[in-house]
């Protein structure tokens, strides 16, 4: 696969002593939506901030359009065009929701394209245009992730990593981000690394998924194969058949690797 | 019963030298908010800045705008320098080498400008110096008067700096949430020493402020303390607390010097910090929203 946009080969990322990724690959076409599953702890947060630059791999490379960035600090790695929605959101809460979107775009120099942009999320995101005038710390949860998306859309991003953005939000309000999230991808043709939690919502938006546990890649697939496969549908989608959980969890745990 | 005019001849003065305890403390909130680090070399950057105002007015007998401009721009410099060689080390060390840090640099930084300017007073002439105003009957000193407006001036420009343009918006964004300013590009590690330099720059306009009120001496810093206590009153994380605390213990001071026994006067801003600890810990304009964790 060459015409990968982004390429995480065999990265192991280490939190002082303590190994949270224990060399895991995946790669994200251009304009694709990837994402990455797992339980809390299982490492998927410290993937998207390796890639982002916040944590220096071990070993292992992390190729972008043909070139390492497994060791640039994260001012570059955006510039080269990855925006990063962290996870919580992290807005500035004392600046304006309109200034939190001109700090998306703070390297940026094409003031007409910024201007652009900015009505472009105003499209995606109505309520933003609404409340541009307040600060960040007073809006909602959901707007607030709507705010982290947008501003790192202006950064004009060709690839999005998005971690949880579903979190702490109402099954609703989860179903319109992801909707908008889609739109954001078919429309802007950005390429997508989304980490979930919720498993049914991220496989249903997502075109390839990762299985991650405990630092380790235990299923990679297509999202729809993904989605039959009688594992993940117990452990991740909730649906299981009659039968005591706890027990046939441990037992069917042993069967992958 | 003291007549109005000496009332608020007293006030004026207060409040000029309440302006200088304000720039100083401007300089510690700055830093603060953020970088979470108290510089306590803050009064000595004032002293340092006042000594090459001296130099370049005095010595190379530049004009007065010229030289206080040249100066300010120098002391920036030097503040850039001091966070980019050598506090930024100390980044993620705990508070207490901070504290020890700059208190040390503030020992170097006096007895460096005791070597190269040695340990007498100076001055320099300005068009302040010796100067009186006549307000509607009401005699204010020139060098009293330019403290006043020169902070109100430069309190402007801040706010129009921090509020309107890129970089101070980036400045506010890095204080608030340095991890999202760093995914959105934003050169955190260069902006931090830019605050530097602002509040290197703050510190030497006071001093330059200041020079004609008192002289520049090596200890001219040791009133960094009472701006400490102006910091404290107003907040610490507050720019227009510090300013508007500032020129609370140096009003309370000037009446306590008038009123009080000798002596007094130079406890006033610790009695006042106390008294705000009691009766309002967190400082008149505390911003009380947080941080989302």
């Amino acid at each position: 696969m060459s015409e990968s946009l982004l390429r995480v080969d065999s990265i192991e990322t280490f939190y002082g002593p303590i190994q949270a990724i224990r060399g895991i690959s995946l790669d994200v076409a251009p304009g694709q939506i990837v994402t990455v599953l797992g339980a809390n702890g299982a490492g998927k947060t410290t993937v998207l901030r390796t890639i982002s630059g916040v944590l220096d791999p071990e070993r292992g490379r992390v190729m972008f359009e043909g070139k390492d960035i497994a060791r640039m600090p994260p001012d570059q790695v955006m510039q080269l065009g990855i925006c990063h929605v962290p996870e919580g959101r992290e807005t500035f809460p004392f600046l304006t929701v309109r200034e939190n979107l001109m700090m998306g775009a703070y390297t940026r120099r094409d003031s007409a394209g910024i201007a652009s942009d900015l009505e472009l999320c105003f499209n995606y995101f109505p309520r933003l245009q609404e409340r541009q005038h307040q600060r960040a710390g007073l809006l909602s949860g959901g707007e607030q992730q709507m705010l982290a998306i947008s501003r790192a859309l202006m950064g004009k991003p060709r690839l999005l990593l998005l971690d949880e953005p579903s979190l702490g939000l109402s099954p609703l309000l989860v179903q319109q981000i992801f909707s908008i999230i889609r739109r954001i991808n078919t429309e802007q043709k950005v390429a997508i690394l989304l980490v979930e939690q919720n498993a049914a919502i991220a496989l249903r938006t997502a075109d390839f998924g990762y299985v991650l546990e405990v630092g380790r890649i235990v299923a990679a697939d297509d999202c729809k194969t993904l989605m039959a496969r009688d594992d993940i549908r117990e452990f991740y989608l909730g649906q299981k058949e009659a039968g005591e959980r706890g027990v046939r969890r441990w037992k069917k745990k042993r069967m992958w690797n | 019963m003291e007549d109005a005019a000496r009332i608020l001849q007293l006030v004026v003065n207060g409040a000029a030298a309440g302006c200088i305890y304000g720039l100083i403390a401007l300089g510690f909130v700055l830093i603060y908010k953020a970088t979470e680090m108290v510089n306590f070399a803050q009064g000595d950057i004032m002293m340092l800045g006042g000594f090459v105002a001296f130099s370049l007015i005095a010595k190379f007998g530049m004009n007065y705008w010229v030289g206080a401009l040249l100066a300010i721009v120098i002391t920036a410099a030097f503040g850039y320098l001091l966070d980019a060689v050598v506090l930024r080390r100390v980044i993620g060390q705990p508070q207490f080498a901070v504290v020890m840090l700059t208190l040390g640099l503030g020992f170097i930084f006096r007895a460096g400008a005791g070597i190269t300017w040695g340990y007498d007073s100076v001055g320099f002439n300005t068009p302040f110096t010796n100067k009186t105003v006549n307000m509607g009957g009401l005699i204010v000193g020139a060098d009293n008067l330019s403290i006043i407006v020169g902070t109100l001036l430069l309190c402007v420009v801040l706010f129009i700096f921090f509020n309107k343009t890129r970089l101070g918006v980036a400045m506010q964004a890095a204080s608030q949430n340095q991890l999202a300013a760093y995914y959105m590009g934003i050169p955190v590690r260069r902006i931090f020493s830019l605050i530097w330099a602002i509040s290197a720059g703050v510190a030497c306009m006071a001093g330059i402020l200041l020079s004609p009120v008192s002289m520049i001496d090596v200890n001219m810093g040791s009133l960094a303390i009472k701006s400490f206590a102006a910091a404290v009153i107003g907040g610490f994380g507050s720019i227009p607390g510090s300013l508007i605390g500032g020129i609370l213990v140096g009003i309370v001071e000037q009446f306590a010097g008038y009123k009080l026994p000798a002596g007094f006067q130079e406890v006033t801003a610790n009695v006042v910090l106390l008294l705000m600890l009691i009766v309002r810990p967190q400082g008149l304009f505390a911003e009380r929203m947080g941080k989302r964790v």
